[in-house]
């Protein structure tokens, strides 16, 4: 049996989690992106993430907001490449979703994770197709929304989102990039697994594996 | 300078670089003189190679006399990031982003700044940079 809600210490288990897989995935991540980025992909989420730790104490028990907008606050002072103000981003409009409650049920982190991602899409301005985070992040969204819509646990849901957000991934090697530094390559960036795509689908990983567990 | 005179605007110049930044800063500030406020944002908190929204906010604070500021940028992330300072301010409608070209753009604004143009004067300077004649 799984449970109906997040709460604020899901969320914390969420931060610490996340910031222990970006720190093994630091080299794999840096890996990636110097096949089409400048290759710091990994270094600068590991260094966000980190970051983000320190702050965890200081919020206050139970405000899930407060939460989510401190660290999207610390991850854009200390990420340095461009995930840092589109992760600061998603962090701070989820944040925005999540004033006033003490915990959030299913239908809630859909609609949070569907505020955090058109914030992503605004700051970013890319296009699914673009070789990016959002290749991964949207079908996830979309995947979750149709489980919560249909009724499935919310757990369920969530792991049809890795899923999807798993395949959008991997869909991503194929594609040219449209933004970011990889696309100066043109061509040249084919046949890469996007970085970006690689870390939104660690951290919605991380998210299956703390959010409505029993 | 004058009394009766509005301050004049202020530029922020952001690049991943903390060398590209303070150089092009110092550059433009050679270009403008004294009473023109340059403040350069390159890099991270710890020197690193980067860009950071919550310094640029800052920069911007410190670079505003009062008739608003012009932010210069190198590319990508550093754009990212000048964009989600103005989400950081008080008060964004006195800060405009130049798109055009960082070191020329800085001083073309800067010397435009020191002879007492607008905020939006400033910023046509930065961006018509981008057309400047190289011989």
């Amino acid at each position: 049996m799984s449970t109906a809600s997040i709460a604020f210490d899901d969320v914390v288990a969420w931060f610490n989690l996340a910031a222990e897989r970006l720190r093994e995935a630091r080299g794999y991540l840096t890996d990636l992106d110097s096949a089409i980025g400048d290759a710091d992909h990994g270094t600068n989420m590991d260094r966000g993430f980190q970051a983000v730790l320190t702050i965890l104490p200081t919020v206050p028990a139970g405000d899930i907001a407060a939460l989510y907008k401190g660290a999207g606050r610390k991850i854009l002072s200390t990420v340095g490449g461009a995930s840092g103000p589109l992760y600061y981003t998603f962090m701070d409009r989820i944040g925005k979703t999540a004033e006033g409650k003490a915990e959030l049920s299913g239908a809630d982190f859909a609609t949070a994770l569907e505020a955090g991602i058109a914030g992503i899409q605004e700051r970013g301005k890319a296009e699914p197709g673009d070789k990016t985070m959002l290749d991964a992040l949207i079908p996830a969204r979309d995947a979750l929304r149709a489980g919560i819509d249909r009724g499935a646990a919310p757990a369920d849901a969530l792991a049809a989102a890795v899923e999807a957000a798993e395949q959008g991934m991997l869909a991503t090697i194929p594609l040219v990039a449209r933004k970011g530094r990889a696309s100066y390559l043109g061509e040249r960036s084919a046949g890469h697994q996007d970085p970006g795509a690689t870390s939104s689908h660690l951290l919605l990983q991380a998210m299956a594996d703390t959010f409505f567990r029993p | 300078m004058d009394p009766e005179l509005p301050s004049p605007v202020g530029l922020v110049v952001v690049s991943h670089s903390p060398a590209i930044a303070d150089g092009t800063a110092e550059l433009a500030g050679q270009m403008a003189g004294p009473d023109v406020r340059i403040v350069p944002a390159g890099g991270l908190e710890d020197g690193s190679l980067g860009t950071d929204a919550v310094r640029i906010a800052d920069a911007v604070r410190a670079a505003d006399a009062g008739s608003g500021v012009v932010i210069v940028a190198d590319l990508g992330s550093a754009v990212l990031s000048a964009e989600t300072a103005l989400e950081l301010l008080e008060d964004p409608s006195r800060v405009r982003l130049s798109r055009g070209p960082i070191v020329e753009g800085a001083i073309m604004a800067a010397v435009q700044a020191s002879i007492g143009a607008t905020l939006d004067e400033t910023l046509a300077a930065a961006e018509d940079a981008r057309n400047l004649e190289k011989g």
